[in-house]
C-alpha cells in the first residue's frame, strides 16, 4: 500500500474484551480502497469479533476504527448511518426466515435507506438475476440450497451500495461442493475493485484473491504480508505451525 | 466435516415423511380407513365403557331423581335460557375487548422490556415493576380493588361503571401474564436475526419490527391462544362486581328457584365457546410442531 492513499478503514490499536476474555488486544489494520484483505488464523483467534467491530455491532474498549478519514467509534457517530454504508455476510447466512428473498434484500433499502418498494424491488430483482437466483426471488430461504442462500445474503449487503464487505467465514457452513459457487461469487466482486475484509479457512481461495493477508492468533495480529510470501515463508513459528496443519488437512 | 453434514442430510431426508404432516384427527381418520382399524376400535370401545360404567353408577346410586331436579330440569332450563343467554354475550363481548387490549399492551410491556441501552433503563424498570405486580397479585384480588375501588372515589372524568374497571382488571392482569409469553418469543429468535438487521442499517425499533418480533409472534401462537381460552371463562369473575353477565343472571335465578339448572346452563354456554377454541388451539399447535420439526430437517 502506498503511503499516499487515505485508507479507507483504519484500526487503530483496538481492544476488545468479552467479560473478563481479551478478544482484540491491540489490533492495527488498514485496508484501502479496492484492496482485498483476508484474516486467517485459528477457531477463537477473533476474527469474527474483529468484523463485528468494524460493522459496530461490538463496541470496543479501547482504540479507534476510521471509515473513510472518520473516527467511528467516537461517542456521537450515528452507528446506523455508518452501517448504511458497509455491507457484512454472516457465516450462518442470517436470512429472515419468514421473508422471501426479496423481501429479504429490499428490507434494508426500504426501512434504512427509505427507497420506494417498487424501487427497491427493482434492483433487487437486477442484483438477483446478476447472481443467477433470478428465478428464487419470490422463495422462502429455506426453500434454497445452502449456497442459494448465502449468494442471496451476498446479495443483500449489496443492495445499500455499500464502500467496505466484510466476510465471515461466508463458506463454512456450506457442503463442500456449494463453497465453489460463493467463493466465484466474491471473486467477481474482487475483480470489481470492491474493497474487502474477508475472515476464512479457505487458504488456497486467500492466497488467488488478497491483496494482503494477516494471520491472527489470541486477539493479536502475528504476522502480514502480501499472500505469496505470507503462505510461502511465514516468519512466526505461529504462522508457520497453523500453516503446517491447514496443509495437512488437505485446505491450500 | 463434510462427512458428517452429508450424513446429517440423509438423516434428515428420512425422517421428513408425511407423518409429521399430518394432525390428530386426520390421523385418526386414516387410521379407520386402513385395513387394521383395531386401535381406533379399541380406543372407542373403552370410551364407551367408561361412560357407560360412569352413567350406570350415578343411575344406579338411587340419587339420580333429585340430581336431575336440581341440575337438569328441562323446564328450568327453559326458564333460565333467555336471561343466561343475554348475560352470556355481555361475557362475550367483554371477552373481545379485553383481548384486544390485552394483545396490545402486552406486546408494548415486552418490548420495552426488552429494549437495549442506558437510555431505555426508566421504560424497562416500568415495565418489569408492572408485571411483576399484576402476575403476583391475585386476579380476583385486582377486579375487587379496581372495580369497588375506584368508582368509590367519584373522581370527575373517570368512568364509575363497575363494569368497565372489571374489564380494567382483566386486562391489567393478563397482560402481565401475555407480555412474559411475548417475551419468551422474542427470546427464542435467535440473536443473528437481529444483528443481521441492524447490519443493515436498521434502528433497534425497526430491527424488532421487521425482523425480530414476526418470528417471535409466531412462535408464540399456541401459548396465545391458551391464554385466549383461558381468559374467555375468567371474565366471569366480573360477576363478582354485581355484573349481570351470565354467571351472576344465572346465579339470580338460581337465588329465585332454589334450582341449580340455571348454573348448569351458564356452564353449557361456557363450554359451546371454550371447547372448539380449545381444539383450534390444539390442531394448530400440531401444525406449528409440524412445521418446525420439517423446517429442522
Ligand atoms: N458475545 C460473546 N460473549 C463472550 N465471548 C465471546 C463472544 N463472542 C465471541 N466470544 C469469544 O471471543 C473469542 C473470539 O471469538 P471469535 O468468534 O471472534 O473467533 P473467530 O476467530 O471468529 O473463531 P472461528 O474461526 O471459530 O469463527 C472466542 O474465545 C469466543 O469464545
Ligand atoms: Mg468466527
Amino acid at each position: 500500500m502506498s503511503k499516499d492513499v487515505i485508507p479507507q478503514i483504519t484500526l487503530d490499536n483496538v481492544h476488545k474484551r468479552f467479560g473478563k476474555r481479551e478478544v482484540l488486544i491491540g489490533i492495527d489494520l488498514e485496508v484501502a480502497e479496492h484492496e482485498v484483505i483476508c484474516l486467517i488464523g485459528p477457531s477463537g483467534c477473533g476474527k469474527s469479533t474483529l468484523l463485528r467491530c468494524v460493522n459496530l455491532l461490538e463496541r470496543i474498549e479501547k482504540g479507534r476504527i476510521l471509515f473513510g478519514g472518520i473516527d467511528i467509534t467516537a461517542p456521537g457517530v450515528n452507528e446506523n448511518d455508518i452501517r448504511k454504508r458497509m455491507g457484512i455476510v454472516f457465516q450462518a447466512f442470517n436470512l429472515f426466515p419468514h421473508m422471501t428473498v426479496l423481501e429479504n434484500i429490499t428490507l434494508g433499502p426500504r426501512r434504512a435507506h427509505g427507497i420506494a418498494k417498487v424501487e427497491a424491488e427493482a434492483r433487487g430483482r437486477d442484483l438477483l438475476d446478476g447472481f443467477g437466483l433470478g428465478d428464487k426471488a419470490d422463495e422462502y430461504p429455506d426453500r434454497l440450497s445452502g449456497g442459494q442462500q448465502q449468494r442471496a445474503a451476498i446479495v443483500r449487503s449489496l443492495m445499500g451500495d455499500p464502500e467496505v464487505l466484510l466476510f465471515d467465514e461466508v463458506t463454512s457452513a456450506l457442503d463442500p461442493e456449494l463453497v465453489g459457487e460463493v467463493l466465484g461469487v466474491i471473486r467477481g466482486l474482487a475483480e470489481r475493485g470492491m474493497t474487502m475484509i474477508l475472515a476464512t479457512h479457505e487458504m488456497g481461495f486467500a492466497r488467488d484473491v488478497a491483496n494482503r493477508v494477516h494471520f491472527m492468533h489470541e486477539g493479536k495480529i502475528l504476522e502480514s504480508g502480501p499472500p505469496a510470501e505470507l503462505f510461502k515463508s511465514p516468519k512466526a513459528e505461529r504462522t508457520q505451525q497453523f500453516l503446517k496443519r491447514v496443509i495437512e488437512a488437505g485446505r491450500l | 466435516m463434510g462427512d458428517s453434514s452429508e450424513s446429517g442430510i440423509e438423516s434428515g431426508g428420512a425422517g421428513s415423511g408425511p407423518p409429521h404432516l399430518i394432525g390428530r384427527f386426520s390421523r385418526l381418520r386414516s387410521e379407520l380407513g386402513k385395513d387394521d382399524a383395531r386401535p381406533a376400535l379399541i380406543g372407542f370401545a373403552s370410551t364407551l365403557a367408561f361412560f357407560g360404567v360412569v352413567i350406570w353408577a350415578v343411575a344406579a346410586s338411587g340419587n339420580w331423581p333429585r340430581v336431575q331436579r336440581s341440575f337438569f330440569s328441562a323446564e328450568a332450563f327453559r326458564n333460565a335460557w333467555p336471561d343466561v343467554l343475554g348475560g352470556f354475550w355481555l361475557d362475550l363481548q367483554m371477552w373481545v375487548v379485553a383481548e384486544i387490549l390485552i394483545l396490545a399492551l402486552a406486546l408494548l410491556l415486552a418490548v420495552l422490556r426488552t429494549l437495549r441501552g442506558p437510555a431505555f433503563l426508566p421504560l424497562r424498570v416500568v415495565s418489569i415493576v408492572f408485571i411483576d405486580i399484576f402476575r403476583g397479585v391475585p386476579l380476583l384480588l385486582v377486579i375487587f380493588l379496581l372495580g369497588f375501588g375506584v368508582p368509590a372515589l367519584q373522581i370527575p372524568g373517570l368512568p364509575n361503571s363497575a363494569l368497565v374497571w372489571g374489564v380494567v382488571a382483566l386486562v391489567l392482569s393478563y397482560a402481565a401474564y401475555t407480555a412474559e409469553v411475548y417475551r419468551a418469543g422474542i427470546d427464542s429468535v435467535n440473536e443473528s436475526q437481529r444483528s443481521a438487521a441492524r447490519s443493515l442499517g436498521l434502528t433497534q425499533w425497526q430491527a424488532l419490527r421487521y425482523a425480530v418480533l414476526p418470528q417471535a409472534v409466531r412462535n408464540v401462537v399456541p401459548a396465545l391462544l391458551n391464554g385466549l381460552v383461558s381468559l374467555q371463562k375468567d371474565v366471569a369473575l366480573i360477576s363478582v362486581l354485581g355484573v349481570r353477565e351470565a354467571v351472576r343472571e344465572a346465579d339470580i335465578i338460581r337465588a329465585r328457584t332454589f334450582n341449580f339448572t340455571s348454573l348448569v346452563v351458564a356452564a353449557v354456554l361456557f363450554l359451546l365457546a371454550s371447547v372448539p377454541l380449545a381444539r383450534l388451539a390444539d390442531w394448530y399447535s400440531a401444525r406449528d410442531r409440524a412445521r418446525r420439526s420439517q423446517s429442522a430437517t
